[in-house]
């Protein structure tokens, strides 16, 4: 990898959930392991999250939800991904999803899910040797 | 992994993902972004840049956002590029701009990219200027160019920018700042944003005060407005006054003259860049290279006649 080239990421909070507490400490953390990290802000939907992630040129999405909607809406900008041709770009998740929904999210092509308890150097460490640069 | 006649095809019937594609190329310096840059150059130089300045937290993105919504009721196309600090310890950044801009987000004819400054001093990125040409070429009527939160002498933004827009807010410290060199110098619109907040006409009797006392015989004077990004108050006048500023350069020959010095200098800076590529890479690893640098230290040469020498052995015998 040249020292130029450089992991950017994308943390969007989709979905109507005014939490972003989780969402800004992993865009710190990412910022602080060298990455470059656009945030979206809070209510996006998913055509937005995607729109913003090819503009942005980003090699990771990291989707942040608490609302319980991650079953509508993960594999919805999966599917939006896919139409674009852009599913090689890593997507993880993290936030409040319970575990017997998992199997099904990464059936749908999200690479991992960070629950509660995860340390913020497992994503670091996840995303670097899963991006594809 | 695409071809630069793809990218270039691309980039100039429209794709997006080619342009964000192009740009990224960009950033990491990768040898496939001069060839697609060569290929696009005669496809720029249409887009009204402007540049948007001031310290942080002055309102740069909302202004931009709400000056974008503007110029689209205007049936104008827009690409914005924010550059926001990377971390001079880990190289990371957060580019937390385009939170305020996610309301043109699905619009297809509003192009948002963001850039860390990568180490890269003066409120700019390296990419940038290549990255703007990018999207000139792209067919983006007008292109915002958000700098940095700049403090005094971030001033590189005049390189790029045909109009430059600086930002102030009211309260931000008293006449004294406003007299001082640097950024102050370089507006062709001051911006007073935020003008809710008290003090705020003190704000443009300050700038007007300090634009009075410019030597400078100029006939375009720049105007000081007053904005509110929250309300839009003032947006549609700022909106006129950069068009009207563009009109200016032009007519007056301005807007050619300025043409020419930034060719030149890009010129003069791609030269010296490559000149400095070429030498060091004769000399690496060279040992006379080496052994000059040991008597410089030791004292038995000096640093200025062995850079002639060497230069006049390793550079020019060459070209001659």
């Amino acid at each position: 990898m040249s020292s130029s080239k450089k992991i950017r990421v994308l943390v969007a909070k989709p979905g109507l959930d005014g939490h972003d507490r989780g969402a800004k400490i992993v865009a710190r953390a990412l910022r602080d392991a060298g990455m470059e990290v656009i945030y979206t802000g809070l209510r996006q939907t998913p055509e937005m999250v995607v729109r913003a992630a090819l503009d942005e040129g980003v090699h990771c999405i990291g989707l942040s939800i608490l609302s319980g909607a991650h079953n509508a809406l993960f594999p919805r900008i999966m599917e939006l991904l896919k139409a674009e041709g852009a599913d090689d770009i890593l997507v993880v998740g993290g936030g409040i999803i319970p575990e017997d929904d998992i199997p099904d999210l990464k059936e749908a092509g999200i690479s991992e899910i960070f629950g509660p308890g995860t340390t913020l150097q497992e994503i670091i460490e996840y995303i670097r040797s899963n991006v594809k640069l | 992994m695409l071809s630069v006649t793809e990218l270039v095809k691309g980039v100039l019937s429209g794709n997006r993902r080619h342009l964000a594609r192009l740009i990224s190329l960009i950033e990491n310096e990768d040898s496939q972004a001069q060839e697609a840059l060569v290929k696009l150059y005669k496809h720029t130089g249409k887009a009204h840049v402007i540049g948007v300045t001031g310290p942080p937290g002055s309102g740069k993105s909302s202004l931009v956002t709400k000056l974008t919504a503007e110029f689209r009721k205007r049936s104008k196309t827009i690409g914005v590029l924010c550059v926001d600090p990377s971390s001079p310890f880990t190289g990371g950044a957060l580019l937390g701009d385009r939170i305020r801009m996610q309301e043109h987000s699905l619009d297809d004819n509003v192009y948002v990219r963001s850039m860390g400054t990568r180490g890269h001093l003066g409120g700019l990125s390296r990419a940038a200027s290549d990255a703007i040409r990018v999207i000139d070429a792209f067919g983006k009527d007008i292109i915002f160019v958000e700098t940095v939160g700049t403090g005094q002498s971030e001033v590189e933004i005049i390189e790029v920018a045909h109009t430059v827009i600086v930002t102030d807010v009211p309260g931000s410290g008293d006449d004294i700042q406003a007299i001082k060199a640097g950024i102050m110098e370089i507006a062709d619109i001051f911006v007073v944003n935020k003008s809710d907040y008290p003090g705020a006409d003190k704000k443009v009797t300050e700038i007007n005060t300090m634009l009075d006392l410019d030597p400078r015989e100029r006939v375009w004077r720049p105007p000081v407005l007053l904005t509110n990004s929250r309300t839009g108050e003032g947006i549609a006048e700022l909106a006129d006054k950069l068009m009207e500023h563009f009109n200016y350069l032009k007519e007056s020959g301005l807007l050619e003259q300025k043409g020419l010095q930034r060719s030149r200098e890009e010129l003069q800076s791609i030269m010296k860049y490559k000149l400095t590529q070429e030498l060091s890479h004769k000399l690496q690893g060279k040992p006379e290279y080496e052994k000059a640098i040991r008597m410089i230290a030791e004292r038995k040469k000096d640093p200025y006649t062995v850079a002639e020498q060497l230069i006049a052995e390793f550079l020019l015998s060459e070209i001659r």
